[in-house]
């Protein structure tokens, strides 16, 4: 069960309009490597998961993502939200806005639509973290990429926060699959899988 | 619906999924209607039954929210049984 909390993790204050750079951005919200993605992807793979430390750090980073898929979603509109008709034109958001007007709709910077098949549930422990690792080091890149590109100080600021917290949940799913794997044979992590093969490991 | 500090764990869970989905129909109906006073003390009522709630279900069995953890030596917000294990939570 889920409830709301009429707050951002962290704060956006944009004041200065820049739709390419929402079309950038935008990607976080239903790119490959976005936050729905990932909140999809980590709430998912709970089911399967036979350990309760990782269901835990599944629900919560899950659950964290959430928050930024609204932080993304935040940011795009307030670099969006006053547009006219010719700075829409003019600034090449015009392809998005014939679609979405100055909606926010997850899809990728290319313009590709959101898709489950950008990630998995594999319903193997040690394959599903390994793809979260990964996963957090992808976006990692995406908000580095952005990064490089973004000058207004009141977008870097809550990039950087959504940066650092995928440095963060990285860290938490290492430990998540040393969790795993001091549950399995230590001579061979994938003798069985402890999700689907009964007898396997020490549960 | 009416609690009873005598509830057992089953039940004292099957008040809090009352009055819970009540807070949940209640803020519903005030999103169009915010200058509803009797809905607003209804709200009221089943939002303190909640917060009581989910406190003695933490202090008794488990915390069922992050706000209702109680300092402890474990996590057990972890450590105790997920919703879709089946059982009491």
């Amino acid at each position: 069960m889920w409830n709301y909390e009429k707050r951002l993790e962290y704060p956006v204050n944009i004041k200065e309009m820049n739709p390419q750079i929402a079309k950038f951005i935008i990607s976080q919200y239903g790119g490959p490597d976005g936050e729905i993605s990932a909140s999809l992807r980590y709430l998912s793979q709970r089911y399967a998961m036979p350990y309760r430390e990782v269901m835990g750090i599944l629900t919560d980073i899950g659950t964290e993502e959430m928050a930024h898929y609204e932080m993304i979603a935040t940011i795009v509109h307030q670099l969006t939200r006053n547009l006219t008709p010719e700075e829409i034109k003019e600034s090449g958001f015009g392809d998005y806005y014939i679609d979405h007007t100055l909606g926010i709709w997850p899809q990728a910077a290319g313009g590709i639509p959101f898709n489950a098949c950008e990630f998995q549930v594999k319903g193997d422990p040690i394959t599903d973290i390994m793809e979260d690792m990964a996963a957090e080091q992808k976006a990692r890149s995406t908000y580095d990429n952005i990064l490089r590109v973004v000058k207004d100080p009141d977008v870097i600021d809550p990039i950087r926060f959504l940066r650092a917290r995928e440095v963060v949940h990285f860290q938490r799913f290492g430990e998540a699959l040393r969790i795993i794997q001091e549950h399995l044979d230590s001579k061979n992590f994938y003798a069985c899988n402890p999700a689907f093969d009964n007898n396997c490991g020490t549960k | 619906m009416r609690s009873n500090m005598n509830m057992n764990r089953s039940q004292l869970l099957d008040w809090i999924n009352q009055v819970s989905f009540a807070v949940t129909e209640m803020s519903l109906y005030l999103d169009t209607h915010s200058d509803d006073e009797d809905a607003m003390a209804i709200f009221e009522h089943y939002k303190e039954e909640r917060k009581k709630a989910l406190a003695l279900y933490s202090a008794n069995y488990s915390p069922l929210t992050l706000d209702t953890v109680t300092e402890n030596n474990h996590w057990y917000w972890a450590t105790d049984p997920w919703p879709w294990e089946g059982g009491y939570c």
